[in-house]
């Protein structure tokens, strides 16, 4: 490996924004055929950085070298004709339109001045197999699951000849299986010679795929270490302190029964789900990605509709498909999307703060907004928030403070019963903790909480029980003692047919 | 930008706020270069005047700026302007309804058209486009029903809206500020005007935080309604008469006074006092334009380009900003 021919080379990298210093020398190279892992929290600068090698950022100083010549990317199409390419996260595809058109999109095959259907197709479908997907190229993309949004996503980067494939946390939204197929697929990728950017927050993954990893803190690259390296030493590189725990569960005696759901049932999503969630427990439930998981957190919620069954909060029935209901009763929900469903990003942290309490701060329709700007700061203050002033845009936080106000609103509102849907996803390890140790003194309080995560490690270090749903059905309850990744694992790949509601 | 510091070079405060809002930066540069430019300008009683002209687009546009801060639209303001003084011209004319009763329902008027919008929207889930293009269809072809196309006299008493109090100052400056306040603590102050913004910012995160999407819409499209009905008031009082296709197009001009005022159409942002600098920067133009002598084809022409270019500046200097 260590003879392979080097790509791209970035030297003593700089870029700041106004008032932030994003990268303050960076220095990465990358060879063929390699997986190279990016590592760093939130805020380290691994976006600002692949941000600047695709051409959507200019650095301030220091220097970018493909094939040892120094470049300059501006724009995208000039990492293009470089033969860089970034998958990122939220992917660029056009929902409504095929996946032919898609793969070919702005350089479809033309007849006669009109778009050759066929021959387009024909293209789609050889690019399709490169990636050793198989899907009709007359599919819309909106119909596609994101796994294999993801594929047509590499696809296209590889007919555009990409020999540098930079992949923005690629797995963050996959299932273990699919996380396997694109493995499969990048070690393939690497066999050919393509070299690959990859950026991970699971740690578990740099052994299994990677073969180099730069560590960036606070703006700069602290060290570079083979893909080998112990998990706690990568930790401390990347917090620059060593965490002794990443899961501190604290767990209590369990009190009365906050939440019961008896039978909950909705046509083509879920069925029959009963479940109780009890004062100081943390209930992880756990599954793969489509399970239903999310919808019935969401019905329960009283975000959707149900068909049957009932939702008990403290023994009292909630109206089905009410969240004003919901919440009233002491529910609250952290839903699965972020940026889409639970922030206004256009709108500062004070704002976002106080919107679950805006009813009940409002006298005669008026708001006592000085008396919410306070609660909100004492919030903030409480949950560790880092900003510049309550009035930043919540836009411009990073994903774990993010986070951590989507969770304090509902503080704000002192939720009983708190619906937490992967709320670690995308979040760095220093926060990931953080949260934890919020959901300890929730619990610690007499609050209860219900986790959705497809993070095995986080279901089995923070739950006391573990639920596990498959195809729409819950297929069984663990112990905090007696699950495991695999127990865990064989109920959650389990049949319909043989699927009994315990 | 230059003259305007010059001429506010003491102000410190003056300045932080026109560096905040750039279309009150923009109106302060148009009104210095009119004055400039035509003697007749910087008096008392064109200013007034100017303020006349503005009233009427900046009432409908503080109803508006409601609708385009929960990320709507509402095209048919202007339509429910002419029908709300149709009814009320109407009503007391032909029906002989006391005229603080035919106010009172033609106000009811622009609030049920404003409800069928929003019940349309919310409920019917049609785009806001659609279903106020309808009811524009809709309220304007029912005021040419109710007058059966022509001219009805407005009462008295409500005719001296169009007045002025002690010969100087005009009622219908009055009126839009009072609308103005009414709009500034609605969105400030008020649990709907803080669920509007939530709406218009992520419309899903509102619903989640227990934020009654559909009735906040409700209320918003009804003030809208009301707001509009104000505006017609206002307009046939000026003219003494409700007239069928009165103020057709002036839902445009609410718009762009709101888009110029710093609202974005795609919800979440814009304030009342933006959407007021936003009426008074048409108002202006239209008025120094005349004063110059500029003829009516050419109005049109600048009037397009400064849109373009109040909106673009602003544009420019928030994406600076970040």
């Amino acid at each position: 490996m260590s003879q392979a021919r080097e790509i791209l080379r970035v030297e003593k990298l700089g870029k700041r924004f106004p008032g932030v210093v994003a990268l303050d020398g960076v220095d990465f190279d990358l060879r063929e055929g390699e997986v190279h892992v990016l590592l760093g929290e939130n805020g380290a600068g691994k976006s600002t950085l692949i941000k600047m090698l695709s051409g959507a950022y200019q650095p301030d100083s220091g220097s970018v070298l493909v094939d040892g010549e120094p470049v300059e990317i501006r724009t995208a199409a000039d990492a293009q004709r470089l033969g860089i390419a970034t998958i990122y996260q939220e992917f660029n595809l056009v929902p409504e339109l095929t996946v032919g058109e898609n793969l070919v999109l702005g350089r479809p095959p033309r007849r006669f001045g009109l778009v050759d259907t066929r021959r387009m197709h024909e293209q789609a479908r050889g690019m399709l197999d490169r990636v050793g997907v198989t899907v009709d190229p007359r599919t819309r993309v909106a119909e596609l699951g994101i796994a294999q949004m993801q594929m047509l996503e590499i696809a296209k980067a590889l007919a555009l000849n990409a020999r540098v494939l930079i992949m923005d946390e690629p797995t963050a939204v996959l299932t273990t299986t699919e996380v396997e197929r694109l493995f499969g697929l990048v070690r393939q990728l690497r066999e050919r010679g393509v070299a690959i950017v990859f950026i991970t927050h699971h740690l578990e993954e740099i052994a299994q795929l990677g073969d180099r990893v730069t560590v960036l803190r606070d703006g700069r690259s602290v060290e570079q270490v083979p893909a080998d390296t112990p998990e706690e030493e990568l930790i401390r590189l990347m917090v620059g302190r060593p965490i002794d725990q990443q899961f501190p569960r604290q767990a209590q005696r369990a009190g009365e029964p906050l939440l019961r759901v008896e039978g909950l049932t909705r046509a083509g999503a879920f069925a029959d789900v009963s479940f109780e969630v009890r004062a100081g427990e943390v209930v992880g439930v756990a599954g793969l990605v489509g399970a239903g998981r999310t919808e019935v957190a969401r019905a329960v919620f009283g975000a959707d509709p149900y068909d049957s069954g009932e939702v008990l909060v403290r023994g009292r029935r909630l109206p089905g498909g009410d969240v004003r209901a919901a919440m009233e009763a002491g529910l609250g929900l952290v839903p699965e999307d972020r940026k889409g469903q639970g922030l206004v990003l256009g709108a500062d942290i004070a704002e976002n703060l106080g919107l679950v309490t805006l009813r009940h701060a409002t006298r005669a329709g008026f708001v006592d907004r000085a008396g919410q700007r306070e609660s909100a700061g004492r919030v903030a203050e409480q949950l560790g928030v880092r900003m510049s002033h309550l009035g930043q845009e919540v836009r411009t936080l990073s994903g774990g403070n993010q986070q951590k106000i989507v969770i304090g609103k509902w503080l704000l509102a002192d939720a009983h019963v708190l619906i937490l849907d992967e709320p670690t996803r995308g979040i760095d390890v220093g926060a990931k903790v953080e949260i934890y140790q919020l959901i300890n003194s929730l619990t610690a309080s007499g609050h209860a909480v219900l986790m959705i995560s497809s993070d095995l490690p986080e279901i089995l270090g923070m739950s006391d029980r573990v639920l596990v749903m498959a195809r729409g059905r819950l297929v069984g309850e663990l112990k905090a003692a007696e699950a495991t990744q695999d127990s865990v694992m064989a109920l959650a790949v389990t049949e319909v047919e043989d699927a009994r509601v315990h | 930008m230059l003259v305007s510091t010059n001429v506010l070079t003491s102000r410190s405060a003056a300045r932080s706020l026109l560096a905040e809002n750039g279309s009150l930066a923009a109106l302060v540069v148009l009104v210095v270069a009119l004055s400039l430019m035509s003697g007749d300008f910087l008096t008392v009683t064109n200013l007034l005047n100017v303020g006349v002209q503005a009233a009427v687009t900046a009432i409908l546009a503080f109803g508006s700026t409601f609708v385009i801060i929960t990320g709507g639209i509402d095209l048919s303001v202007g339509a429910v302007a002419a029908l709300s003084a149709m009814v009320l011209a109407w009503t007391a004319a032909d029906t002989g309804l006391p005229w603080p009763l035919a106010t009172l329902v033609a106000l009811a008027v622009g609030v049920v058209c404003g409800l069928v919008n929003a019940v349309l929207i919310a409920y019917g889930k049609l785009p806001p486009f659609i279903a106020t293009l309808a009811m524009l269809g809709v309220a304007r072809g029912l005021a040419l029903v109710v007058s059966q196309g022509s001219p009805i006299e407005m009462p008295e008493e409500v005719s001296r809206l169009g007045d002025t109090i002690g010969g100087y100052l005009p009622v219908p400056v009055l009126v839009m500020a009072v609308m103005g306040v009414i709009a500034a603590v609605v969105l400030n102050r008020t649990y709907t005007g803080r669920a509007m913004y939530a709406i218009g910012g992520n419309e899903e995160a509102a619903r989640l935080s227990g934020i009654a999407v559909g009735k906040q819409k409700l209320i918003t499209y009804a003030l809208s309604g009301v707001f509009a009905a104000v505006a017609g008031i206002v307009l046939a009082s000026r003219l003494a008469s409700a007239q069928p296709q009165a103020a057709a197009g002036y839902e445009l001009d609410a718009i762009a006074a709101v888009v110029i005022g710093g609202a974005s159409l795609s919800g979440g942002k814009g304030r009342a006092l933006g959407t007021l600098v936003g009426a008074l920067i048409l108002a202006v133009l239209r008025n120094g334009l005349n004063l110059l002598s500029v003829s009516a084809f050419w109005q049109q022409v600048v009037i397009g380009v400064v849109i373009a270019l109040a909106v673009l500046l602003d544009t420019l200097r928030r994406r600076g900003g970040r």
